[in-house]
């Protein structure tokens, strides 16, 4: 049996007298969907960051199967390979578009930027890539030359992921990622994104507080509260037969989830 | 006897070392922008600080210098540069690009060939070609640090999206020495290939952003493209007014209010050559 894809152990991250994250560990295999859920300030995007290498942990380790097979701890990684890392085998799917995208350049070319930064030098491909992927993520194709600045939120969001796959990546962090649109918009969007994730055999972490989007896209789950780990399992387990207490004040909160 | 009003070429000795050994630095990297502790000058930012600060940390009083001003001698600011090293360094002067040992530039490369005796100055407003796609100064020094040039791309794919080929006809990125982007100074994108395997030795300033950077003599300058896009130098259809040039950078003067224009070479210096070697001939 290989190694997981990705695996967590120990991690700890303390602001101050605050414990963001509190001795987390787990493991991500291949193709896997996790869902990281709770309350807000519980710590889920600290736990994203430092599983994706944003923040700097305060003691444990997240461990990487590369392309070639080795695991490697992210902490022994160089700042050039772990940026390199960034933009090919992985993704990150910001709530906030205009974080994840070059707001001032066109569709075309954020989501051919990839691309470019990996060394693709022929326009024609580029944008060929660019129109192949703007229609997977359902946008018209008359609108790759216009800028993020100009979309929809929703649109944003889809063209967010399409310049975040277009490098075939193996592992993809969302952060929230259907935050902030409503709800027909969120639909289409979970349903684009369920359906890339399992084509493409998509590893994914999905950070969000909204239990009805780790159901439909994850297929397990992690709920963190105070910045530990309360309760994990597969999805529909966690959601149909919670366990911690807490768990179950957030399951019964909502309205069938 | 009186003390000289100024210290040789304006500058006080220290601040020249200073530069001197960003110069040095700046040469030993080729394309780096080493950062440097750029003087207030007695002129605004923006005339060419520094341009004048590089000069003025190279000269010696045997140099003959030349300023132009979009290839132009007779404009405000080459004069008033070469009045200025006139008088705080008692330098020789010309207009002629052969004569010259330094040629203090604004937008423009010499059209008659540099030799390996000279030394071509620029004035750089804006050292940092990442600046149009990343704001940070942080991101882009790492950026540079670890060859992400990716985004430079991304300008010129914007270019093609737009216009149907590279639209940017001036401060076109070029790679140096196969390592470092640069902003070749706004010099236009005609001048990028004369950058390539010159003779002389290329040093850029940039007062107000503090920087400076270099291109050693004989060094691999290369602008950047696509394979399907490659570059290419800007070309005219219309041939110099005056002397007929038809391998030069033309500037485009409007002469009436009926649109009425003219095209005559920017580099007057090879123009008014060209004139004087054509009125020789027709003499005899």
């Amino acid at each position: 049996m290989t190694a997981p894809l990705l695996s967590v152990r120990g991690l700890c991250k303390r602001y101050g007298a605050i414990d963001a994250c509190r001795d987390i560990s787990f493991a991500l295999e291949e193709g896997e969907a996790l869902a990281i859920v709770g309350e807000s300030g519980s710590g889920k995007t600290t736990l994203l960051n430092l599983v994706a290498g944003a923040l700097q942990a305060d003691s444990g380790e997240v461990v990487y199967r590369m392309r070639d097979g080795a695991a490697r701890a992210l902490s022994s990684l160089s700042e050039a390979e772990r940026r390199a890392l960034m933009r090919t085998d992985w993704g990150f799917v910001h709530q906030d578009a205009s974080r994840g995208l070059r707001m001032n350049v066109s569709a075309g070319g954020n989501i051919g930027e990839r691309l470019m930064a990996i060394g693709d030098r022929h326009y024609g491909r580029i944008r060929a890539a660019a129109l192949d992927w703007l229609a997977r993520v359902e946008i018209a194709a008359q609108r790759v030359d216009d800028p993020p600045s100009t979309y929809s939120g929703g649109m944003r969001q889809r063209l967010q992921i399409a310049r975040n796959l277009v490098t075939g990546p193996r592992l993809v962090f969302m952060d929230e990622p259907t935050g902030g649109l409503d709800v027909s918009v969120q639909a289409r969007l979970l349903d684009l994104l369920r359906g890339l994730i399992a084509d493409m055999g998509l590893a994914a972490i999905i950070v969000t507080h909204d239990l009805a989007v780790a159901r439909l896209l994850s297929h397990r789950m992690l709920v963190m509260k105070q910045g530990e780990v309360i309760e994990s399992g597969l999805t529909d387990r966690v959601l149909d037969d919670p366990q911690a207490p807490y768990t179950q004040l957030l399951v019964s909160s909502v309205l069938a989830a | 006897m009186t003390a000289r009003p100024y210290n040789f070429a304006y500058l006080d000795e220290q601040t020249k070392r200073m530069i001197r050994r960003a110069i040095l630095k700046a040469i030993a990297i080729p394309g780096y922008q080493v950062p440097f502790a750029s003087r207030e000058m007695p002129m605004p930012y923006g005339w060419g600080t520094g341009g004048v600060q590089v000069t003025a940390a190279i000269i010696g009083p045997d140099d003959v210098l030349k300023v132009i001003d979009q290839g132009a001698d007779d404009t405000t600011n080459a004069v008033s540069i070469r009045a200025f090293f006139a008088k705080t360094a008692d330098v020789a002067t010309t207009t002629d690009t052969t004569q010259a040992t330094i040629i203090q530039t604004r937008h423009r490369v010499p059209e008659t060939p540099l030799s390996g005796e000279q030394i071509l100055v620029y004035q750089v407003p804006i050292p940092e070609p990442l600046r149009f796609l990343e704001p940070r100064e942080t991101e882009t020094r790492t950026m540079h640090a670890l060859a992400e040039y990716g985004v430079m791309h991304v300008k010129l794919y914007e270019d093609i999206a737009r216009h149907g080929h590279i639209a940017t006809t001036y401060a076109y990125p070029a790679r140096v020495a196969d390592r470092y982007i640069m902003d070749p100074s706004p010099i236009p994108k005609f001048d990028n290939p004369k950058l390539d395997d010159c003779p002389a030795l290329q040093l850029f300033g940039a007062g107000r952003e503090k920087r400076i950077y270099a291109i050693p003599p004989f060094t691999r300058v290369v602008s950047l493209d696509f394979e399907d896009h490659p570059f290419e130098r800007t070309k005219f259809d219309a041939a110099c007014e005056f002397c007929g040039a038809t391998d030069s950078f033309l500037d485009e003067v409007v002469i009436d209010d009926r649109g009425g224009r003219m095209f005559v070479c920017s580099d007057t210096d090879y123009c008014e050559k060209r004139r004087a070697a054509k009125t020789k001939d027709v003499a005899q």
